[in-house]
């Protein structure tokens, strides 16, 4: 069953520039799916689509069998640049989305804190996001995603500006929470290697105007440990297919 | 330290031009402090210094009222900042003390036109920081309140306005330099109540050490003004360098 359909999406902007023409996706749910292309195929336009934080020019977006216009509770978005509130400490923060519903300050602090330990940063609670390093204002971004309790996580390129060592690290930990509780999540990359790591699905976007070239179902056993998962077969054969496609584009 | 250490320099200097008696209208800084001191407790300071500082609230307090929310028009609505965008950066930079006499016309020779003076000294600065403010609010933080499901005020009280603060309150720091100004020019032009008139009894009787001190004085409001107003914009500084 799918818990997100995008059906003929198009969209044009206002200067003329086709962006996105005729996609067709669906997202399977409980599955980690990834747009994954060259910088400028529209994967984070489709997303934001997605998210309903941009306008479609066409087609239709349908998430839970209906169509879509504007975000929802059912969808968090984890942003590229994090987007955290630099007034505000990790616990406000993390609670922002509960805070905008008008949950009560005490419960809201209460979900707030468990997700804060989920991702690891507990004990941070009243830092600053400029007290802390790249990886950790991720961890906040994705910890204000898994507190509204959406069924659908929406991340674009969450770990582009976050080192090497970090990322690592931070993948395996992501995998770990989404299978724990369940998440359909879409996630945009340029990264063929976190593409094959992380997905049960890859769309490749061909660019201008970006449309889905093929979709890539890697055949990688998840049960393996990360180490074990990184000299897999299936993994490494994911990611020789993609390069054999992606290459055309770049 | 360093500032009262050149101030220092500045008050010794003074002090000897005072007590070489060049000029009569340079009194030697000790005697303008024993008029300060005397000046201060009196009736006559005290009535000046309340319609001085009710003008000043009042004018700020609609400035602060009317800037703000204009400034913020003039961001989020692209044709309000178009037809009103060169008039604000006209009166900007106007010589806003030309149009008292014109306002004493209008509203009359009395508080009202002081008000009205420094709401229009303060209020144009006040606007124009707060539109740059709202402008340059990074777009990512309103995406992420959008995609969280912000009502549209949330988007102004929760993130537009906070993330702002920083060029307001600078904004509001310039409007209440210029309202003192806009305080004293109004009152000195109507030259019948508060703090002008004051000066203009000093200066038409030659009383300069009075009319020193009572210099020394507005000037030390409005340092304090700015000073306090600055306080509050360190206080926020550890975030508008984050952004």
């Amino acid at each position: 069953m799918s818990e997100v359909e995008v059906k003929g999406v198009r969209k044009v902007y206002d200067n003329g520039l086709e962006a996105l023409r005729d996609v067709n996706l669906s997202f399977p749910k409980g599955q980690l799916s990834t747009l994954l292309g060259p910088s400028g195929c529209g994967k984070t336009t489709l997303l934001k689509i997605i998210a309903g934080l941009l306008p479609k020019s066409g087609g239709e977006v349908r998430v839970q069998g209906r169509p879509v216009d504007g975000p929802g509770p059912e969808r968090a978005f984890v942003f590229q640049d994090f987007a955290l509130l630099p007034w505000a400490h990790v616990l406000r923060n993390v609670a922002f989305g509960l805070e905008l519903r008008g949950v009560p300050r005490p419960e809201r602090e209460e979900v707030a804190r468990k997700f804060i330990a989920e991702v690891g940063l507990k004990g941070f609670e009243h830092r600053y996001p400029n007290q802390l390093s790249g990886g950790m204002r991720q961890r906040v971004g994705l910890a204000r995603a898994l507190t509204v309790d959406a069924e659908i996580i929406l991340m674009d390129e969450p770990f582009s500006s976050v080192d090497e060592q970090t990322r690592r690290k931070f993948q395996e930990d992501l995998l770990d929470l989404l299978r724990h509780h369940q998440k359909t999540v879409i996630f945009v990359t340029h990264s063929i290697e976190e593409a094959a790591y992380l997905s049960d699905q890859i769309a490749l976007l061909s660019p201008r105007p970006g449309t889905v070239s093929k979709l890539v179902r890697p055949e990688v056993d998840r049960s393996k440990s990360p180490d074990e998962i990184r000299r897999d077969r299936g993994y490494l054969d994911t990611v020789d297919e993609i390069w054999a496609i992606l290459r055309k584009y770049v | 330290m360093r500032m009262l250490l050149s101030l220092m320099v500045w008050f010794v200097l003074w002090e000897i031009v005072g007590q070489a008696k060049l000029s009569t209208i340079v009194p030697p800084f000790s005697a303008v402090i024993e008029a300060a001191i005397e000046l201060l407790p009196s009736d006559k300071f005290r009535s000046a210094a309340i319609i001085s500082l009710r003008s000043f609230g009042i004018g700020m307090g609609l400035a602060l009222a009317v800037g703000i929310p204009l400034g913020v028009a003039m961001a989020r609505v692209k044709s309000i900042g178009r037809i009103l965008g060169m008039w604000v950066n006209i009166f900007v930079s106007a010589p806003i003390s030309a149009l008292v006499p014109i306002l004493m016309v209008v509203v009359g020779i009395g508080e009202t036109t002081v008000v009205v003076t420094v709401f229009l000294f303060a209020v144009f600065v006040i606007t124009l920081d707060t539109q740059v403010g709202i402008t340059h609010a990074d777009r990512s933080l309103v995406e992420m309140a959008r995609s969280f499901g912000a009502r549209r005020h949330q988007l102004y009280t929760k993130v537009l306005l906070l993330s702002a603060l920083p060029e307001i309150l600078a904004g509001v720091r310039l409007g209440a330099i210029r309202g003192v100004k806009g305080v004293v020019i109004g009152q000195l032009l109507v030259a019948i109540i508060g703090v002008g008139e004051l000066f203009e009894i000093y200066s038409n009787n030659f009383l300069m050490e009075e009319f020193w001190a009572l210099v020394v004085v507005v000037f030390l409001f409005a340092f304090a003004v700015s000073e306090a107003i600055a306080a509050l914009e360190r206080r926020i500084e550890y975030y508008a360098a984050s952004r």
